[in-house]
C-alpha cells in the first residue's frame, strides 16, 4: 500500500507492506535515535511525534501515520542539545539507550506544560523507563533546566 | 598529596552528547543493511531429545539462507560465561544440543534475507522430540536419579566440587574456628532461610550482534559485550577455528549490568557469517532477554547468627544453595561470594563456616548481575543481623557499630585479606544522621491503617577478581600534543572511558580534552579481561596509571635530547618542556611531531596491571517507607546511602552508579518476580509481567559518600559498580519487619504477600 508521511520535515512517498511498524519505517529511513526496548509498549524509548503528540512508534502500524507529520529526534536535534546538555550535566544519561525516548517524551512535556513541578514531570514520564540511572539525575537535569529558563542559572 | 586538577571533578561523560542526542552509536544501529536476520527456534519443552527436525519446508522459503540443527555444529563442547581462562564454569554446552534442557534452549537457527521469511521458516520447522521429565524444584536437584548433564563430554576445567552425575556445577566448604562449639555456646541464635529470585538485569538494549568477513577472510563481530577478549576465545571454542580468525569489537552499549558478561548472542550470528561467509546479525527480543539469557542465579541462603547477650557477634554460618539452572555460566563463582562479601562485614567473629551446592535445573541457566552473588548473600546475612538486634533488644545500628570489620583487620573469610581502607563506621554514622533514625526507629503508626518505619544494612563487595584480572592500557602521543588511550574495558554506560581518561589526564598533566579514549578491539585494544566484577576503575585504572608513568618518562627522555640536557635539568608541566640552565623550551607538539621524523624510539606505552588484593567497597544503606496494613502496599519514601569507595574519581558518575544500583535492588526487593509453571515455561517475559521500577516507583534517594584511601589503587580508589545493588533488599525487608512484625524471607516482597502475611497474623 502507499503512504504519505512528512518524516522531520521532509515528505515521503511510497509502497510499505501494511504490517510493517512506525519504528520500522522511522529506522529504514535513518532515524536510529528511535529505540525498540521492548514489544508490548511499555519502555518509551521508541517515542516519535505524530502531528505534535507523542505516541509509542511500536504499536503504530506505518499506515496510520499516512497523511502525518513524524518527528523524531533527528528532527530536534538543537532542543535535544539545549535539554541533552542538562542530562550530561547530571551524568544521568548513563548507556544512553533510553535518552531519546526519554527526551522526546521530556519535550513534548514542555510544550504541554511549561513549568511543570516534579509530580508532574515525574508523573509524564513514567512511562519512560530507565534502568541505568535510578531516574534521580533525569529529575535533577529536567529541573535544572527549568531553572536555567527561569533565569536562575542551572548549569 | 599533589592538589588533584581531573579526578575528582564530576566533568560531562565523552561520549554524552551523542547519546543525548540520539547518534546512531549502538550495534543495530550500525549492522550493514544487507545483514541476513539470524533467529533460533526455541525448546517449548524443559527437557527433552530433539528425535528429529523437518527442515525441507523452512528452506524453500523464498530468502531463506541456511537453517542449522544439532546435526550441523561442531560437537566441542564450551562456556558461554566470559571468564579468565581456564574458566570455571564447566564446558557443557553445544551452540545446538540435541538434548534441550530448558523451555527456551536452541533447536535450530535460521537466517535469511528478511525477518519475515525467517519468521515464516521458523513456523514451517516440524520439529519432534522425545520429552522427559524436567527437573524444575532445586532444593531436589542435588543426587537426583533424573541428570541434566548426563553426557560423556560434560568437562570441568577447575576443581570447584563439580560433579555432572550429582547435578552439582559445583560444591564446597570451609571453616575456620569451632562453628558448632560456639553456636552451642551462645546467648542467642538467629536462624532462617533466605530465598532470592533468578531476577532479570533487564537492561534496555537487549543482546544484538552483527558479524561479517573481513578483507583478510576473517571473522569479525561486533557486539554489545562487556568482554570483547573472552568473546574472542568462546567463539573459538565453539565454532572449533583458531582465536587468530576472529576479530571482536563493541561500539556504545545499551547497558550491561553483568548480562552482557556471557556470550548470549554472538555464537549464532557467528556461526552463521562463518559457515555462509555472509553478513548477518542477531537481534534479541524483549521476550528472548527475559526468558533465554543469563539472569541472577536463584539463591536460597541459610544462615545462623550467634551472638551474646551483650551483643557480640560470635559466629556466623553460611550454607547457599544456587541454582545454576540448565548451564553452569558462572555458577561456582557466583555462590563464593554469596559468603564471602556477606561474612566478612562482622570483624570480630571466633568461628565462620561457608559452604554451599550449586546444582543444575531445568530451567533457564543464570549468568552474571551486579552483585554476583553477593546481593543474595548480604540479603540473608543482613536481615537475619536485624532480627538478632531485634531478639537483643539493641538498637540494630548500635550492634552493627559493635560489630562491624575495621580498617587494618584481617578479614578471614575474605580470602584471609587485610582491610587495608574502610569508612564504613563513617558510612552507618551519617547515613543515620541522614535519615533520622533515632527519631524514626522502628515504626510510627501514622493513622488511616498507614504504619512508616525504617530499616538497615550494611554491604561490601570487591575491586576485580584478584591474582586474575588483568587491566591494559595503551597510550600515545600524538603529533598535535594529545594522547590517545586504548583500552578494552567496555564502558557500559558506566562511563569507565571518561573516568578512565580522567586518570590519564591527572597522569598526563593535561585536560580532559586532550585525551582520545579508543576500544575496545581484540585486534587493536591491549588486552583487558573485560568489565566486570568491580574491576575496570580499580583494575585497569591501575594500568592507566602505569602506561602514562612509563610515556612521561618518553616524552621527558625525548624533550632532553631535543633540548640536549639532562634528566635533572628538565622541567616539564605537561605543555611545555624547558632546560632550567638556559631557558630553551619545546613544546608538547614539538615533542610529538619530532617522534614522527627520524625517531626510533615509539611515544607510546603499554602496560599491564593485576592487582593480588580485592579492596572491598563498603556502604550503608536506610529505607523509610510507608506501608498500608490493608493492601500490603508499600511506598519508599527515602532511601539513603552512604558509600566508601575509596577516593570518588567523577562524583557525578559515581552518584548516579549509586542511585541507579538501588534502584535496581528496590526493583527486585518489591517488584520484579520470577515465575515458572509447573511444566517449567517463564511466565514474566516482558516488561509488562516483569514489573521493574518506574520514577514513581522509588522514593527519594539520597546518595554521599565517607571516603577512605586504598593505597592499591589508583589515586586511592575502589570501586562503586555492584556494591550498590546490596543493601535494598535487607533495608527495606528489615523495615517491612519493622511495621508489620513479619520478617520477610522470600524475595520479591510484593504487596500481596505482606496483605497475606498480616491477615495470617
Amino acid at each position: 500500500m502507499q503512504i504519505s508521511i512528512t518524516l522531520n520535515g521532509k515528505k515521503l512517498t511510497e509502497d510499505i507492506p501494511p504490517e510493517l511498524l512506525l519504528i520500522d519505517w522511522v529506522r529504514r529511513h535513518g532515524c536510529y535515535s528511535v529505540k525498540r526496548g521492548c514489544e508490548t509498549s511499555n519502555c518509551g524509548l521508541c517515542t516519535v511525534f505524530m502531528d505534535d503528540r507523542p505516541v509509542l512508534s511500536c504499536s503504530v502500524l506505518a499506515a496510520r501515520a499516512d497523511g502525518t507529520r513524524i518527528e523524531t529526534l533527528e528532527g530536534l536535534q538543537e532542543e535535544a542539545e539545549e535539554f541533552g546538555t542538562f542530562i550530561a550535566s547530571q551524568g544521568a544519561e548513563q548507556c544512553g539507550f533510553c535518552n531519546p525516548g526519554m527526551i522526546m517524551n521530556t519535550i513534548a512535556l514542555f510544550r504541554e506544560n511549561p513549568w511543570p513541578t516534579e509530580e508532574e514531570i515525574k508523573e509524564y514520564l513514567a512511562g519512560n523507563l530507565c534502568r541505568c540511572s535510578g531516574y534521580e539525575g533525569q529529575l535533577r537535569g529536567v529541573l535544572a533546566f527549568l531553572e536555567k529558563r527561569r533565569g536562575g542559572g542551572g548549569l | 598529596m599533589k592538589r588533584l586538577k581531573t579526578v575528582g571533578q564530576p566533568v560531562i561523560k565523552k561520549d554524552a552528547m551523542a547519546l543525548v542526542t540520539g547518534q546512531p552509536v549502538y550495534t543495530d544501529d550500525i549492522a550493514p543493511k544487507d545483514c541476513l536476520v539470524v533467529k533460533v527456534l526455541r525448546s517449548s519443552h524443559a527437557n527433552a531429545i530433539v528425535k528429529s527436525v523437518l527442515k525441507e519446508h523452512a528452506i524453500k522459503v523464498p530468502g531463506i539462507e541456511a537453517v542449522y540443527t544439532w546435526e550441523d555444529v561442531p560437537k566441542e563442547r564450551f562456556t558461554m560465561a566470559g571468564q579468565t581462562y581456564p574458566e570455571p564454569s564447566p564446558y557443557d554446552r553445544y551452540i545446538l544440543d540435541r538434548h534441550v534442557r530448558y523451555v527456551g534452549d536452541p533447536v535450530a537457527i535460521v537466517a535469511g534475507v528478511d525477518e519475515n521469511c525467517v519468521d515464516k521458516a521458523l513456523a514451517l520447522l516440524k520439529t519432534e522430540y522425545e520429552v522427559l521429565p524436567a527437573l524444575l524444584d532445586f532444593r531436589k536437584a542435588k543426587d537426583n536419579e533424573l541428570l541434566v548433564h548426563p553426557e560423556e563430554d560434560w568437562k570441568a576445567l577447575c576443581t570447584v566440587g563439580a560433579d555432572n552425575k550429582r547435578n552439582l556445577c559445583a560444591s564446597g566448604r570451609e571453616e575456620d574456628g569451632q562453628v558448632e562449639a560456639e553456636l552451642s555456646d551462645c546467648d542467642v541464635v538467629v536462624e532462617g532461610s533466605y530465598h532470592v529470585k533468578a531476577a532479570q538485569q533487564a537492561m534496555m538494549e537487549t543482546f544484538c550482534t552483527f558479524c561479517c568477513i573481513d578483507t583478510y577472510g576473517r571473522l569479525n563481530v561486533v557486539s554489545s559485550t562487556q568482554i570483547v577478549f573472552h568473546v574472542r576465545r568462546i567463539l573459538s571454542n565453539a565454532l572449533g577455528i583458531p582465536k587468530s580468525k576472529i576479530r571482536v569489537t563493541k561500539p556504545r552499549i545499551g547497558g550491561g549490568f553483568g548480562a552482557k558478561q556471557s556470550v548470549v548472542s554472538e555464537v549464532f550470528p557467528a556461526f552463521v557469517t562463518w559457515m555462509t561467509k555472509k553478513p548477518s546479525k542477531m537481534i534479541f527480543t524483549r521476550a528472548e532477554s527475559q526468558t533465554a539469557s543469563s539472569p541472577r542465579h536463584e539463591m536460597e541462603v541459610s544462615v545462623k547468627v550467634g551472638a551474646d547477650h551483650d551483643g557480640t557477634i560470635r559466629v556466623i554460618d553460611v550454607y547457599t544453595l544456587s541454582n545454576t539452572g540448565a548451564y553452569g555460566e558462572h555458577g561456582p563463582t557466583t555462590v563464593g561470594l554469596s559468603g564471602h562479601k556477606s561474612i566478612p562485614l562482622y570483624g570480630f567473629l571466633k568461628a565462620y563456616r561457608f559452604a554451599y551446592d550449586v546444582v543444575y535445573t531445568n530451567v533457564m541457566s543464570a549468568g552474571a548481575y551486579r552483585g554476583y552473588g553477593a546481593t543474595q548473600g548480604i540479603f540473608a546475612v543482613e536481615l537475619a543481623v536485624n532480627e538478632l538486634a531485634e531478639k537483643l533488644s539493641i538498637d540494630p545500628v548500635s550492634l552493627r557499630l559493635k560489630n562491624m570489620v575495621r580498617q587494618g583487620q584481617a578479614m578471614p573469610a575474605y580470602y584471609g585479606e587485610i582491610n587495608t581502607s574502610c569508612a564504613l563506621d563513617r558510612c552507618i554514622k551519617r547515613a543515620k544522621e541522614m535519615i533520622g533514625w533515632d527519631e524514626k526507629y522502628p515504626c510510627k503508626d501514622i493513622g488511616n491503617g498507614k504504619v512508616r518505619s525504617v530499616g538497615v544494612a550494611m554491604a561490601m563487595q570487591g575491586s576485580g577478581i584478584s591474582g586474575v584480572d588483568v587491566g591494559s592500557a595503551t597510550i600515545k602521543l600524538n603529533e598535535d600534543g594529545i594522547y590517545t588511550l586504548s583500552i578494552a574495558a567496555a564502558d557500559m554506560g558506566t562511563g569507565c572511558d571518561t573516568i578512565l581518561a580522567q586518570m590519564a589526564a591527572e597522569c598526563m598533566d593535561c585536560s580532559l580534552d586532550n585525551i582520545i579514549v579508543s576500544g575496545a578491539d581484540t585486534d587493536t585494544s591491549p588486552y583487558d579481561s573485560g568489565s566486570y566484577a568491580s574491576s575496570t576503575t580499580y583494575v585497569t585504572g591501575g594500568a592507566v596509571e602505569k602506561a602514562c608513568g612509563k610515556l612521561m618518562e618518553q616524552i621527558q627522555e625525548r624533550a632532553c635530547q631535543i633540548l640536549s640536557c639532562d634528566r635533572e635539568d628538565l622541567e616539564f608541566d605537561g605543555h611545555k618542556a624547558g632546560n632550567i640552565k638556559n631557558g630553551k623550551t619545546v613544546t608538547l607538539e614539538e615533542i610529538g611531531t619530532s617522534s614522527m621524523c627520524g625517531n626510533t624510539v615509539a611515544l607510546q606505552a603499554t602496560e599491564s596491571h593485576s592487582s593480588p588484593v580485592s579492596p572491598p567497597p563498603f556502604m550503608t544503606g536506610m529505607a523509610e517507607i510507608e506501608l498500608d496494613k490493608e493492601t500490603g502496599h508499600v511506598e519508599i519514601i527515602d532511601y539513603v546511602a552512604v558509600v566508601d569507595c575509596g577516593t570518588v574519581i567523577n562524583p557525578n558518575l559515581a552518584r548516579v552508579q549509586t542511585e541507579g544500583g538501588i534502584v535496581q535492588g528496590i526493583g527486585m526487593t518489591l517488584y520484579e518476580n520470577i515465575q515458572y509453571t509447573k511444566d517449567g515455561t517463564l511466565l514474566n517475559n516482558s516488561l509488562m509481567q516483569y514489573k521493574i521500577p518506574t520514577r514513581l516507583d522509588m522514593g527519594k534517594i539520597h546518595v554521599e559518600f565517607e571516603s577512605s584511601y586504598e593505597p592499591s589503587g589508583p589515586f586511592g580508589a575502589k570501586s562503586i559498580g555492584e556494591i550498590v545493588i546490596n543493601t535494598p533488599a535487607p533495608a527495606i525487608a528489615h523495615a517491612i519487619a519493622n511495621a508489620t512484625g513479619i520478617w520477610f524471607k522470600e524475595l520479591p516482597i510484593t504487596s500481596e504477600k505482606i496483605a497475606m502475611g498480616i491477615v495470617k497474623q
